[in-house]
């Protein structure tokens, strides 16, 4: 293990990508010819297959969990304090599979991709992908990789509705469901803060309709501000005034004009123009998108409990106690429709600062949670 | 590994019917959730809102709810459960009789056990000595208890015979925890500890 890296790290890994040349039919109706997932795995398959653990990626996350890519990467994977040896996501007793997602930009295909039928990028002629079709697809790759059932099916935020998918679609292909600061569906606030978020990418003049690809070019103010948007809904208030205060920069005094004055601005200047060197447009307009249309219940008379019904695997649900993006009270709903049909389900809801990122970080209590749950799911898959 | 459970833990598992649906309010670390599980597979849920108890339940393998008993049991539809247990814990909620007919919406039985305030030693320490009692069974001193709501076996009584919550059965027992001629003959003298099963009048 190179010294650089530390020791409780899954240390160095590679993505891999998997293909399929069969058309695959979405939830919108139109298909899409082939796709390419593109994933990593930490850790290895037992000779029962009976420990294999599926991660599934938030709005902005990708298939890259735990790990380096190389000794003088100084980034990890986005769940680097879950995932790794000893850690409550063991990559000693587990086989970590993490998937990138159809829409995104990632690596695996999406909006950016080329259109076979075109030779040019998909751009907004992309069709519409949403998170029952990530799980198909994700369903699909456990059958390459001879996965039958997870151990668990894990995620946060938007990864915590694929979990939900995954238990009402596939009942029978895991055992654990853990959704963590997860909802049953957005609300009107949540579903107006991401149509903010598409209107100010939409807007940009380097937008061109979604075809910037072509122009050279991409939205960068309108994709900059959606993304400073989004990041002052996932931080609580008391994390943003401890965090940066009114800080000035550099504790200099008032510009009288209209730059970065305070910390906090020039904090979401960063975040926004750094998140579009690693961002396409495209993508988290279909993202965001596939957020708003996730809805269970609406197949269903509006009942969650009745979507559940089939439900077999049993749940840990988590919250953050400052997390008002997706809030504890969402999380209840979620318990509570469980508990109605009869699943068993475990909550926990965590006292946190940190707001919906609490999902990321490592705070004490969230990691106990975990690793308890965990621990008796690896005894459980003899791992 | 397997440990005895508490005397009035087994007595609460003797009235739980086998392969029924439970909910333990307050479950602490899950021992009776746990035991009835493994010895009479029973469907259990716990509540609990400590974080440490969360966990140690977790790890136990049982659905553990985190939830504060004073914010109701809103979410768990009528009659969802056989039977809710409340073990230790009326005393220290904020609304113990809103608690109680909650309990027996939820299940179809209740059962209940509590500190008896009416027990010797407790009478002896307040009415001789003048101060609040301290005994094994309420060992916290007055400024630094959970227990806000401390009541006798004749007071529990009157608050079924009020809200129309019909007993089906009661237990108390002694400093000890046995079940003596004494504690049956004088309950509210000689019983530091009662457990009642209770269903709602209607």
């Amino acid at each position: 293990m190179p010294s650089a890296i530390p020791e409780d790290s899954v240390g160095l890994v590679t993505h891999q990508d998997f293909t399929v040349q069969d058309a695959l039919a979405l939830e919108c109706g139109r298909s899409l010819p082939g796709y390419t997932l593109r994933f990593e795995c930490y850790g290895s398959l037992n000779a029962e297959r009976s420990n294999a653990i599926l991660l599934c990626h938030a709005l902005s996350g990708d298939h890259h969990a735990a790990g380096y890519y190389h000794e003088e990467d100084r980034k990890p994977g986005w769940w680097e304090h879950l995932v790794g040896p000893g850690k409550p996501i063991d990559s000693q007793r587990f086989f970590i599979v993490c998937s990138n997602f159809i829409g995104s930009c990632k690596g695996s295909t999406g909006p950016a991709s080329i259109n076979p039928g075109t030779g040019e990028p998909w751009g907004l002629d992309f069709p519409m992908v949403t998170v029952k079709d990530w799980v198909r697809t994700q369903a699909t790759l456990a059958d390459h990789l001879g996965i039958h059932q997870w151990a668990a099916v894990i995620g946060g935020s938007l990864g915590g509705m694929q979990v939900m998918q995954w238990a009402m679609d596939y009942p029978d292909r895991l055992r654990h469901a853990i959704a963590i600061a997860a909802a049953p569906r957005l609300t009107a606030q949540n579903i107006a803060f991401n149509e903010v978020c598409r209107q100010a990418i939409m807007s940009d003049p380097d937008f061109h309709e979604g075809r910037y690809y072509h122009f050279q070019t991409k939205p960068r103010q309108g994709l900059s501000l959606a993304r400073m948007i989004g990041h002052i809904t996932y931080l609580s208030d008391d994390a943003m005034r401890r965090k940066f205060g009114r800080e000035t920069r550099g504790g200099k005094a008032f510009s009288f004009g209209f730059d970065a004055d305070f910390e906090v601005e020039s904090y979401l200047r960063y975040q926004g123009s750094s998140f579009v060197e690693r961002f396409d447009a495209n993508s988290y307009l279909y993202i965001t998108r596939a957020l708003d249309y996730f809805d269970p219940a609406s197949g269903f008379d509006g009942s969650l409990a009745a979507a559940f019904s089939g439900v077999k695997a049993q749940f840990l649900v988590v919250s953050f106690s400052t997390d008002w993006r997706f809030s504890p009270e969402r999380s209840r709903e979620i318990v509570q429709a469980l508990y109605t049909a009869g699943v068993d389900v475990s909550y926990t809801e965590i006292q946190a600062q940190h707001g919906h990122d609490s999902f990321l970080l490592p705070i004490p209590q969230y990691m106990a949670v975990l690793g308890a749950y965990l621990n008796r799911v690896a005894e459980e898959a003899g791992a | 590994m397997i440990f005895p459970l508490r005397p009035d833990l087994e007595i609460v598992a003797g009235w739980i019917a086998p392969g029924s649906r439970v909910l333990d309010l307050g479950c602490g670390e899950g021992e009776l959730l746990d035991y009835l599980r493994r010895e009479k597979g029973v469907r259990g849920y716990g509540i609990e809102i400590e974080d440490a108890r969360v966990v140690s339940a977790l790890r136990r393998g049982l659905p553990v709810i985190q939830q504060d008993l004073d914010a109701g049991l809103r979410q768990f539809g009528d009659h969802s459960v056989d039977t809710v247990v409340l073990s230790l814990t009326l005393q220290a909620v904020h609304f113990p009789r809103d608690l109680l007919l909650e309990m027996l919406r939820v299940g179809r039985e209740g059962i209940v056990s509590f500190p008896n305030m009416g027990h010797w030693q407790a009478r002896w320490q307040l009415g001789v000595h003048g101060r609040m009692p301290v005994t094994d069974a309420l060992p916290h001193t007055w400024y630094d208890t959970p227990n806000i709501h401390l009541c006798t076996l004749r007071d529990f009584d009157s608050l079924c015979r009020e809200n129309g919550i019909r007993v089906l059965e009661r237990v108390v027992l002694d400093d000890r925890r046995r079940s003596t001629w004494a504690n049956r003959l004088l309950p509210n003298l000689f019983g530091e500890v009662a457990l009642y099963r209770c269903a709602s009048g209607s």
